[in-house]
């Protein structure tokens, strides 16, 4: 159990039986006044969000959340399926929960999944990810017309920006939290 | 912690000295561990040993004024459980100032004049925030009384708002937003139930003479004409004791001497100002964090 002077940002609580976040706090107190918390709760399932000022004497529970670290088996159109690596059993995460993932996640690609009552609700991925570069225009020696970089694809079909050495068939690091390139990965 | 705020700090409470002192005000140092303190419901004192820290040195202060010195101000330490935020610390600093004779709407002025004065030495210093600065040089505040601060920015009104019990939910995220951000802002005359220590109206008994000073939304200063009848006042206590004990919360002891003191006084009146909100409004910090030497959780 929590209670109101337990709350700050990144907190996560349950609120009739569905998992939030708090994103946003502030803790105020009129002159005079009463300890006021104020909150913006992001539910971690639905993504709705909504504002709350709770009082000092409230209590709350904490959010029954577990991450477990599953494998990415495969996805069939927007049904993408993974498989707890410590019991082996399978979950399908639907796509929309997963579009900040997608363009960083391939197959057999080991995660860490966010689970509420034995129900998937998030991956997050590591930091720092090598995928291989499927599509790039060659790099023409002494080209010096001042561009530093030039666009490429990677295997999961996400396109960004890379130095113009890198070429087509070579493994490349990317951060997936800025979704941009770091390095190239000799194997 | 952050050098240079601590070196603008130092400079900034070296010049409110300077204000007070070449205004005849005397400083004062009164005891910060007390054996009995203001009864108030929503604040938690910190105990020491069987005695309390000050939650604000506003009984001693008082005292003195009963005693005879008419003008007084202290910069001071003062302890309130449990307040923790970007604009709370539960030890903080604070400036309070007395006198004899005056009232609110004096104090309001005076008020003025002082942070006025503060604004001019730092102004043109790039260090500073010269946007807080230029409001607190601008000719005219805004003086609006809690009525038609609801009128103009609640959904419902003041009276409506205490019935409900949602006043300080209502002031927070509907009126306070608004207040002094095109000039300081007085926000005055609140109701009576607000105002533990202040002087009810002479014109409405509903109301108290009580201020709060807003500048760009925070809550910066707290003044008003002193209460002085002392069997009102015990009155007003015994009704904040009972709603404190029934949070679970103890005072100590009725500050009887206090309420003998009281007596004494005619017409006073007296302001608390936050130390560190407003080191943080002239120096631009986000966070009470970065305009102290070190916040409770980095001890």
């Amino acid at each position: 159990m929590y209670t109101s002077s337990d709350l700050r940002k990144g907190l996560k609580i349950e609120i009739d039986g569905e998992p939030y976040i708090i994103t946003n706090f502030e803790f105020s107190k009129p002159g005079k006044g009463q300890s006021l918390y104020r909150c913006r709760l992001k539910n971690m399932v639905t993504g709705n969000a909504f504002d709350k000022t709770y009082r000092s004497s409230e209590k709350f529970k904490k959010a029954p959340l577990d991450e477990r670290k599953m494998q990415f088996l495969y996805n069939q159109a927007d049904e993408y399926h993974f498989m707890d690596t410590q019991s082996f059993e399978q979950y399908v995460i639907a796509r929309d929960k997963l579009e900040d993932v997608i363009p960083f996640m391939v197959d057999n690609m080991e995660v860490d999944v966010l689970v509420f009552h034995d129900n998937p609700i998030g991956v997050s991925l590591p930091n720092f990810v090598n995928l291989t570069v499927t599509k790039s225009d060659p790099w023409v020696k002494g080209d010096t017309s001042g561009t530093d970089t030039k666009p490429v694809t990677v295997e999961t079909g996400y396109e960004l920006q890379v130095p113009p050495f890198v070429e087509e068939g070579e493994k490349i690091q990317i951060d997936t939290r800025t979704g941009t390139y770091v390095t190239r990965v000799k194997e | 912690m952050n050098l240079q705020r601590l070196h603008q700090r130092a400079a900034i409470i070296q010049a409110a000295r300077f204000f007070f002192i070449a205004n005849t005000y005397l400083e004062v140092e009164t005891p910060i561990r007390l054996p009995a303190l203001i009864p108030e419901a929503n604040i938690l004192p910190v105990p020491s040993a069987s005695w309390f820290l000050q939650t604000s040195p506003e009984l001693c202060m008082k005292r003195l004024l009963a005693a005879g010195a008419p003008r007084l101000f202290q910069i001071c330490k003062c302890f309130r459980g449990s307040e923790r935020g970007s604009r709370h610390l539960p030890e903080f600093t604070m400036l309070e100032w007395y006198r004899l004779a005056g009232h609110y709407q004096d104090l309001m002025t005076e008020t003025k004049d002082f942070l006025g004065d503060l604004a001019g030495r730092f102004k043109e210093e790039m260090a500073y925030d010269q946007e807080i600065i230029s409001l607190l040089l601008l000719p005219d505040w805004q003086r609006l009384t809690v009525q038609e601060a609801f009128g103009r920015y609640a959904p419902i009104s003041v009276d409506k708002a205490l019935a409900a019990d949602c006043f300080d939910e209502i002031l927070v995220e509907h009126v306070e937003p608004h207040l002094g951000c095109d000039k300081p802002c007085f926000l005055y005359d609140y109701p009576v139930a607000l105002g533990s220590l202040a002087k009810t109206s002479s014109i409405n008994p509903e109301i108290t003479e009580r201020f709060e000073l807003y500048i760009h939304g925070v809550e910066l200063a707290n003044g008003f004409s002193e209460l002085t009848n002392p069997v009102e006042q015990k009155s007003r206590f015994i009704k904040e004791a009972e709603r404190a004990r029934a949070h679970g919360t103890s005072f100590g002891d009725f500050p009887e001497k206090f309420l003998i003191a009281l007596e004494k006084i005619d017409t006073a009146c007296g302001i608390a100002l936050g130390m560190d909100r407003l080191v943080m409004l002239l120096t631009g910090a986000k966070d009470i964090d970065e305009v102290v030497c070190f916040a409770p959780e980095q001890l």
